[in-house]
């Protein structure tokens, strides 16, 4: 069996390294290395998490297409999956410890800061397509509409960079690089999108 | 020493200090780093010594002091709460001397209203203050009365030590009732003027920041709750006070001000 036909393995290695960043995170609270604000600390971690997580799913096409990499596509929603695992980390982070799980509370922090009220509305878009992510889902939904509903991934990515250059106070360096990444992941669909059948004369 | 008068106006403290390593780990010093776990090592080799303190504008005695004659002003130590603007907070046991001392030694003008601050700036010993996305130098100022307050204070140092350059060295302002950034680090220059004088955070984003930035719960920020805070050190968090606890002392000079729109 050759590495790109290998599927268990494949799905083995992803699942592993998936889960490295939160071992490590685990690992490092547990020794007490998260800093001087670890609840910073991990807020930051799980929400930069999520948006790794989100653009390597939208690099799995343009790889696959530029490299032949088919392989690569059968792990995608766990990819996809992964994202969202982050960004429930990033919120649970956030209603435990900044909320002290006073939810009430979470109603007029959304409504008095817009990049929560962003980032909230980026999390919500993640939950349909984490509920689509089984075989089951994809039968059920037909491959075509399946695929239309998981192009809200495009909405949530720019969400997601946009919360995070909202939260910045004025070094905007990380979300400026993330948010160029995403336009050009999104620029690449654009451009290679399916042509239509018929084209009007000039 | 300080009169008594002084020293009855000043708040007990009974909260936990925080620990040392927390205080000099954990820096907002944008001319040096953006990351306040990287500012200590980036500002270890910064220069701090000579030091020359100018004071200038509306005073009878404009002078400059140099490292030396800062340090010999006698010193006091002070324990105060330290809340930053992003919701999380320390308890700083200081060494410095009033501020009042200082601007006497220069006898400001009749005519003098506010203060104006201004940290030290070169781009050579401070390679990074490029992406700091603020206008440099950082200036900051206050209200004459605010800075001839007794509990306003240039600190030279914290827990019986020479100031660590992160913590802004070789001297800082601190007012411990209002928000850290306006307690500005490794000042240069204090000019006494009649005018309010601009403010680095104010200028970067003037609908987050005001002039006063007093800590007060009760107006919103829109990246932080201020109702709460985060003290550094501890799990949970617990409420912010009127005036980060100072408000016996210091409420006075606020008397008739709207607050939410002086914020």
């Amino acid at each position: 069996m050759t590495f790109s036909t290998d599927f268990k393995f494949h799905r083995a290695l992803f699942v592993f390294h998936g889960l490295l960043p939160l071992m490590l995170i685990l690992v490092d609270a547990w020794r007490g290395n998260l800093g001087a604000n670890p609840v910073e600390f991990v807020t930051r971690a799980t929400g930069v998490l999520s948006l790794v997580f989100l653009i390597i799913t939208l690099l799995v096409t343009p790889l696959r297409k530029a490299f032949g990499w088919n392989w690569l596509l059968k792990q995608r929603r766990l990819l996809g999956l992964y994202a969202f695992f982050y960004g429930v980390a990033h919120l649970l982070t956030y209603l435990a410890f900044d909320r002290d799980w006073q939810l009430q509370t979470v109603v007029g922090d959304v409504l008095k800061r817009p990049f929560i009220a962003v980032g909230m509305l980026a999390f919500a878009l993640m939950i349909p397509l984490a509920v689509t992510s089984t075989n089951a889902m994809i039968k059920k939904l037909g491959g075509k509409r399946w695929a239309q509903l998981h192009r809200l991934t495009y909405v949530v990515a720019i969400g997601g960079v946009v919360h995070y250059y909202m939260i910045e106070k004025s070094d905007i360096r990380y979300p400026v690089v993330f948010g160029m990444v995403v336009v050009l992941l999104l620029g690449y669909r654009l451009a290679n999108r399916p042509k239509p059948l018929v084209r009007t004369a000039k | 020493a300080e009169t008594a008068g002084e020293a009855a106006e000043l708040p007990v403290l009974n909260e936990k200090l925080t620990a040392f390593d927390d205080i000099a780990g954990y820096n907002n010093f944008y001319e040096f780093s953006t990351s306040k776990s990287a500012v200590a090592a980036k500002a270890k080799n910064f220069i701090t010594n000579p030091w020359s303190l100018q004071i200038d504008g509306l005073v009878n005695q404009p002078r400059t002091f140099d490292l030396d004659e800062l340090l010999k002003i006698e010193s006091v130590e002070r324990t105060y709460r330290f809340r930053c603007v992003e919701g999380w907070s320390m308890v700083i046991p200081w060494v410095g001397f009033p501020l009042s001392k200082l601007l006497s030694m220069a006898d400001p003008k009749s005519q003098a209203t506010h203060v104006a601050f201004e940290t030290y700036y070169d781009i050579k010993q401070m390679p990074d203050s490029g992406y700091a996305g603020i206008d440099l130098p950082y200036v900051e100022g206050l209200r004459l009365d605010e800075a001839m307050h007794p509990l306003t204070l240039m600190a030279t140092g914290l827990y019986g030590k020479t100031l660590p350059n992160q913590n802004g060295a070789p001297i800082r302002l601190v007012v411990p009732w209002k928000y850290g950034f306006k307690s500005i680090k490794s000042v240069v220059k204090i000019t006494l003027t009649d005018k309010e004088p601009p403010i680095t955070w104010n200028l970067a984003n003037p609908n987050e920041y005001g002039f006063y930035s007093n800590v007060n719960p009760e107006v919103s920020h829109p990246r932080w709750s201020q109702a709460r805070e985060r003290r550094i050190g501890e799990g949970g968090t617990r409420e912010t006070l009127m005036f980060n606890g100072y408000a016996d002392q210091v409420a006075h000079l606020y008397a008739g001000m709207d607050l939410r729109v002086n914020y």
